[in-house]
C-alpha cells in the first residue's frame, strides 16, 4: 500500500495533469484528431511560465501567457492540418518537433528552476495556512475542477455543441453552416491552451521547467482518458470528462504503486514509466478486438 | 431561384483519370419549383447536386442561388440557404448527440453559432411539434442518442432539419435509396408534406423512375454530364415510364452507335 503522502502526491500530480488530460480527451475523443502536439505545449506552458514569474510577474499572469502560447501552438497545428492539407498526426508533430526548439529560445537553455521564486503554490500555502502536501493537492483540484466545469459548459453552448458534431460528423455540420477548418483550428488551439497551463502547474510542482519533461506526455493523457473511461464510464460527454480527470488521478496512483514494486532485485525506475504506460495503452485498445474475438469464437 | 450557366466540372484534369463529369449545365429553376433529377450512374446528377451544395468548386461557369452569385463561396457558407438529406442516413445527423442537439444544431443553420445555452428550453416546444408531424413517436425521445434510432428515423430527422429554418433550395441526393422500400415511401410522403406545405424550391436525385414520375413539376434527366431532358408542366404530369425508358434506350442506341464508329 502506499502512504498518505504518496496518496496526496497521487492526487496532486493526478490533478496537475488533470488539465492536460481534459485537453487530451477534447483532441482525440470530441474532435477525433489525435494531436501529439501536446508533448511540446506541456514543456512550452512551463517555460512561458517559468519565464514570466522568475521575472518577478505574478504567477498568475505567467499561466495566462502559459495558455495563450499553447493556444497559439495548437491552433498552428490545426492550419497546418485544415490549410495546408498535412495528415493530422503528422501535423502535430512537426508543431511539437518545433516547440522543442522554440522552448529552449524561451528559457535560453534547456532547463530553468523556480527555486525560491514566487510560486502560485507558495501564494497558496500562505494564504490557506495548510501543509504544503495539503495545500498543493487541493490548489491544483480546485484549478483542475475549474476548468472542467468551464469545459462542461462551454460543450453546452451553441458553439461547443457544433464542436461536437464537427468531431462526430463534419459532413453534416458543414452542410449546416459551421467552418469546420476554424472549428479544428481552435479545438486543436484550446486543448493545447489547457495542456500548457498544466504544463504551468507541474513546473511550479516541480520548482523547474525542463525542455524534456513534455515526453510521452500523449501516452500519459490517453492512459489517463482509457483508465477513466473504463473505470467510470462515459454515458455523455458531461460524464466522460469528469471520468477522465478522475482517471488522470488513478493512473498517478497506479504510478506511485508500480513504483513501489519490489520483485527480488527488480524495481521500477521513472525512467520505466513510459514503457509501462505504452503497454497499457495496448492493452486497452487491444481488448475489446480480443473480447469480441472471444464472443466470437464462443459462439460459432 | 436558381441560375445555373455554363457550369462544367473536370475531375483530375490532365491526368489519365480525367472525367468529364459536367459539361456545360445551363439550367434555372423557379422559386417553389419541385424538380426531379434521374440520370443513370456517371451522368453527372449527383456531381451537379454537389456543385450546387459547393462540396467542390466548379472547373468552369457560374452558380447563383437567391440572386447572389455563389460561385466561389465555400460549402458551409452556402449551406444558410440550402438545406440538405444525404443518401446515407448516417451522414445527416449526429449519431453521438441527442435528437434535441440535433435540432438545436440545425435550427442555427448559417447564424452565428455563440455561448448561449445549446438546446434552449423554448425551443424544445419546438422540436416536440416538429417531431409530432413526422409521426413516429420521436416527440417524446428528444433526450435520446440519434445513435439509437433506425436508417429511416434518422432520415426522416434529417428531413426536418433540413427544412426547419426554411432553405432557399432544398438538395435531396437519393435520399430513400438506402432505405428499405416501406420506410423509403414514409420517408418521400413526409419529403412531398413538407415541400408542398412550405413551397420549398428543391431538386431531387432519384434512382427510381416512379419517384421521378410522381413526385414533383418537373424532370431533368442527366446524361454524360448534359441535361437531355426537360419535362414539366401538363408533359410532365402525363408522363409514363415508358416514355422515359424509350428515351434512354434511345441514347444507349447512340451511344453503341458512336462506339462503333470510333472502334470499327
Amino acid at each position: 500500500m502506499i502512504s498518505l503522502y504518496a496518496f496526496m502526491g497521487a492526487i496532486e500530480q493526478g490533478t496537475a495533469f488533470g488539465l492536460m488530460v481534459l485537453g487530451v480527451y477534447l483532441t482525440f475523443r470530441v474532435l477525433d484528431f489525435p494531436d501529439l502536439t501536446v508533448d511540446g505545449s506541456l514543456p512550452l506552458g512551463a517555460a512561458v511560465s517559468a519565464v514570466a514569474i522568475s521575472n518577478g510577474y505574478h504567477p498568475l499572469v505567467g499561466m495566462g501567457i502559459a495558455v495563450c502560447a499553447g493556444f497559439i501552438a495548437g491552433a498552428i497545428t490545426g492550419i497546418l492540418n485544415t490549410k495546408f492539407k498535412i495528415l493530422h498526426l503528422l501535423a502535430s508533430i512537426l508543431t511539437m518537433i518545433s516547440l522543442y526548439s522554440i522552448n529552449i529560445r524561451i528559457m535560453g537553455r534547456p532547463n530553468m528552476t523556480l527555486l525560491g521564486a514566487d510560486t502560485l503554490i507558495d501564494q497558496f500555502i500562505e494564504l490557506s495556512g495548510l501543509a504544503p502536501h495539503f495545500s498543493t493537492p487541493i490548489l491544483f483540484a480546485l484549478i483542475s475542477g475549474a476548468a472542467l466545469l468551464a469545459l462542461i459548459w462551454f460543450l453546452k453552448t451553441s458553439f461547443g455543441l457544433a464542436m461536437l458534431a464537427t468531431g462526430d460528423n463534419p459532413e453534416m455540420i458543414t452542410s449546416l453552416g459551421v467552418n469546420r477548418d476554424m472549428m479544428i483550428i481552435f479545438g486543436v488551439g484550446l486543448s493545447n491552451g489547457m495542456v500548457a497551463l498544466s504544463g504551468a502547474l507541474v513546473a511550479q510542482n516541480q520548482g523547474a521547467a525542463d525542455v524534456n519533461m513534455g515526453i510521452g506526455t500523449i501516452i500519459a493523457g490517453l492512459a489517463s482518458v482509457i483508465i477513466g473511461e473504463t473505470l467510470f464510464g462515459k454515458p455523455n460527454v458531461t460524464r466522460a470528462m469528469l471520468a477522465a480527470l478522475l482517471g488522470s488521478i488513478v493512473y498517478r496512483i497506479a504510478i506511485a504503486l508500480a513504483l513501489g514494486v519490489r520483485l527480488g532485485d527488480f524495481a521500477f525506475t521513472p525512467s520505466d514509466l513510459n514503457l509501462v504506460t505504452a503497454a497499457l495503452v495496448v492493452v486497452a485498445l487491444v481488448s475489446p478486438q480480443i473480447k469480441s474475438g472471444l464472443l466470437k469464437r464462443r459462439a460459432a | 431561384m436558381l441560375k445555373v450557366e455554363g457550369a462544367a466540372k473536370t475531375f483530375n484534369p490532365d491526368s489519365v483519370n480525367e472525367v468529364q463529369a459536367l459539361r456545360g449545365i445551363d439550367f434555372k429553376v423557379e422559386a417553389g419549383e419541385f424538380v426531379t433529377v434521374i440520370g443513370s450512374n456517371g451522368a453527372g446528377k449527383s456531381t451537379f447536386l454537389n456543385s450546387v451544395a459547393g462540396t467542390f468548386m466548379l472547373s468552369g461557369g457560374s452558380i447563383s442561388i437567391a440572386g447572389k452569385d455563389m460561385t466561389k463561396w465555400p460549402e458551409h457558407k452556402r449551406a444558410a440557404n440550402l438545406g440538405r438529406v444525404f443518401q446515407d442516413p448516417l451522414l445527416g445527423t449526429c449519431g453521438s448527440l441527442s435528437i434535441e442537439q440535433n435540432m438545436a444544431l440545425a435550427l442555427k443553420r448559417g447564424k452565428r453559432r455563440g455561448l448561449g445555452l445549446g438546446v434552449k428550453a423554448r425551443d424544445r416546444k419546438l422540436f416536440q411539434a416538429q417531431l409530432e408531424t413526422l409521426g413516429l413517436g420521436l416527440e417524446n425521445r428528444l433526450a435520446d442518442k440519434v445513435g439509437l434510432l433506425s436508417g429511416g428515423q434518422r432520415q426522416a430527422l434529417t428531413m426536418l432539419m433540413a427544412t426547419m429554418t426554411r432553405p432557399d433550395i432544398l438538395l435531396l441526393d437519393e435520399h430513400t435509396a438506402a432505405l428499405d422500400p416501406k420506410t423509403g415511401r414514409k420517408i418521400l410522403d413526409i419529403t412531398d408534406a413538407v415541400v408542398r406545405r412550405d413551397s420549398l424550391t428543391t431538386l431531387m436525385v432519384t434512382h427510381n423512375m416512379n419517384q421521378a414520375i410522381n413526385m414533383g413539376d418537373r424532370l431533368i434527366m442527366f446524361h454524360q454530364g448534359t441535361i437531355i431532358l426537360d419535362i414539366s408542366g401538363k408533359e410532365k404530369k402525363g408522363l409514363q415510364v415508358e416514355d422515359l425508358l424509350e428515351r434512354f434506350y434511345t441514347l444507349r442506341g447512340e451511344d453503341v452507335a458512336t462506339d462503333r464508329m470510333l472502334f470499327s
